[in-house]
């Protein structure tokens, strides 16, 4: 795959020269005491400016005295060709330099759906080119702004399967394609661009709700079968495997179906894209846990939101990057999640296992006082 | 060759209706050509000797037609894509004698309530189209309202006017979707009377309509 030349945003200079100054301190001698004061100092008077790194480390701890790991992942780009739109572009440029920058480097990436905007294959090469520059591993999940060009045809034949199982380090993952919809456009006889941008517009009632769907179900049941029951279980979906707001498809149909399929596990936490923001749900013993975006933060839908999500502070329209970013995710022995979101421009804020499995009780983040409204 | 001009394409039974004479009359080794009222859509054909294919003529013009025209069905396309947009209110509590006959004003029939449901709801309905399309907006970055704004929530047109502090001054509605225009969607701001400023805004109030006004709140 070719790579595009590696150029650092200025935002991820100044990380890894702050970065620099910071272990410099570690190790300080008196001769050095001024100059490293003098540099923090400088780092310092910027912090306002400081936006931190994009990417999501996530720390494993398979519960089976393996050592834990982390891996990162990056979401949502949507990314249109970059003489169309470079703004999207330069986000996910930084993404890639923040994780190639973290020491030591993630076990692998994944990447959360909606590569592209209308699925075109100059938009999926474009981003298979950034991504390309990451040094470790990428494993790929599919959302709809890359599939219904042409049904994911242009992005299996450069990803591969929309669908697939790994394990690493004693968990088992899942990657699903929950992004499948009933056919409503050949009865209008659409084109496929038209179908694209049908399922582009979030809020474009002209479509069907999002499924994992039978065949689907079936061959999850079979990778399933063969996993222990105690194997720690992450599973990837673009959309969230519950039911929220329909309208938006912040809503999987056949979600019952599948958390049936992962109940029986002891410790199951699903990470999903599509819904750009801070969300957290918890169904008896399931966890999930929403990812944000690099291109643009979406509205909290105004019905069906989790009472066990805090949600994080309106985004400041003054802001582009503003409720951009990630996290980190320390999923724990007993399946529970830690989940660090770490939101441009902010603080990052810790949805902890204790809150999630308190029920919203114990150990909650602290809460915005600039809720949706 | 004979040439057939279409008097109305104002519904799809007239089109049907004037073009079976029109075939009936023009029956023999000829072809036909058809041109539709808009004075540029035409259509060669046999002469058709039956219904079904005099119908099947006037539905390629027709197909042919709308191919040319993307918009002619705006309204519909609006409505199919946005259906949660409220209807206005259908003022069905002016309806009735009330006080009596002789009070000129107020003696409202039901064509009045249909004809200002109809208008108010398909200046909003051009509000979702705009607010919906970066090309209506004039995005450089091919970047619209909806994509941070779907239903048009976030928006809060019942908190204006109020101090924006990004701004220094106070704001009203149309001050924050001129904003929006040139910063996020990287387009040119629009006059307030501009259509398109007022159908927008007309869209943002009726997806918001039902909650109480409070300026001044952030």
């Amino acid at each position: 795959m070719p790579r595009i030349p590696h150029i650092k945003s200025l935002e991820t200079r100044h990380e890894e020269s702050r970065v620099a100054v910071l272990r410099g301190l570690e190790n300080l001698g008196r001769r050095d005491f001024l100059k490293v004061a003098a540099a923090s100092f400088g780092a310092a008077a910027t912090m306002n400016l400081r936006t931190p790194h994009s990417y999501q480390p996530v720390k494993i701890d398979p519960g089976n005295g393996a050592a834990p790991f982390r891996f990162a992942y990056i979401s949502d780009s949507h990314l249109y060709d970059r003489e169309v739109n470079e703004r999207f572009v330069r986000s996910l440029l930084r993404a890639v330099d923040d994780i190639n920058a973290q020491d030591p480097a993630p076990d692998f990436v994944l990447f959360g759906g909606d590569l592209a905007q209308l699925g075109q294959t100059s938009e999926l090469k474009l981003g298979a080119q950034i991504l390309g520059a990451l040094k470790a591993p990428v494993k790929m999940m599919v959302g709809e702004h890359d599939w219904y060009l042409d049904m994911g045809e242009a992005w299996r034949e450069r990803f591969g399967a929309d669908r697939y199982s790994f394990d690493h380090k004693g968990v088992h993952f899942v990657v699903l394609n929950s992004v499948l919809e009933a056919d409503f456009w050949t009865a209008r006889k659409l084109s496929p661009m038209e179908r694209m941008l049908t399922v582009a517009g979030l809020d474009n009632g002209a479509q069907n709700p999002f499924t994992v769907g039978d065949e689907q179900r079936a061959w999850l049941a079979q990778d399933l079968a063969e996993v222990d029951k105690k194997t720690p279980l992450v599973v990837f979906s673009h959309s969230p495997l519950y039911k929220l707001y329909k309208p938006w498809n912040f809503w999987t149909d056949d979600a019952e179906e599948v958390q049936a399929l992962l109940r029986p596990f002891e410790a199951v936490s699903v990470i999903h894209g599509h819904t750009h923001q801070l969300l957290t749900q918890r169904i008896e013993h399931l966890n999930f846990h929403g990812m944000l975006s690099t291109a643009w933060p979406w509205p909290y839908a105004p019905q069906g939101l989790p009472e066990i999500t805090v949600q994080m502070n309106r985004p400041n329209p003054f802001n582009p990057l503003d409720g951009c970013g990630t996290g980190q995710v320390h999923v724990h022995a007993d399946g529970l999640v830690d989940k660090i979101y770490d939101l441009w421009n902010r603080n990052p804020i810790t949805v902890s296992k204790v809150f999630t499995s308190s029920g919203g009780k114990s150990d909650r983040p602290p809460a915005t006082t600039k809720k949706s409204y | 060759m004979q040439r057939i001009q279409l008097s109305t394409i104002a519904g799809f039974g007239m089109l049907i209706l004037t073009l079976m004479p029109a075939c009936g009359d023009a029956r023999g080794d000829t072809a036909v050509n058809v041109l539709m009222c808009d004075g540029k859509t035409s259509i060669e054909v046999k002469p058709a000797e039956t219904a079904d294919e005099g119908k099947a003529i006037a539905d390629s013009l027709m197909a042919q037609w709308r191919q040319n025209n993307p918009g002619a069905n705006w309204e519909a396309d609006v409505r199919r894509s946005h259906p949660r947009v409220p209807r206005p209110h259908d003022n069905q509590e002016l309806m009735g004698d009330g006080q009596g006959p002789g009070h000129t004003y107020g003696a409202f029939t039901a064509d009045d309530l249909a004809l200002w449901e109809r208008e108010t709801y398909r200046t909003v309905l051009e509000g979702a189209r705009i607010f919906h399309s970066h090309k209506e907006l004039g995005s450089t970055i091919a970047v619209s309202c909806d994509m941070c704004h779907p239903d048009a929530a976030n928006t809060h047109p019942e908190t204006y006017p109020k101090y924006q502090v990004q701004m220094g001054r106070v704001v009203l509605l149309r001050d924050m979707i001129n904003w929006c225009l040139e910063h996020p969607v990287r387009s040119k701001p629009i006059s307030p009377d501009d259509p398109r400023m007022r159908a927008m805004e007309s869209y943002i109030l009726a997806e918001r309509s039902g909650t109480p006004l409070r300026y001044g709140k952030h």
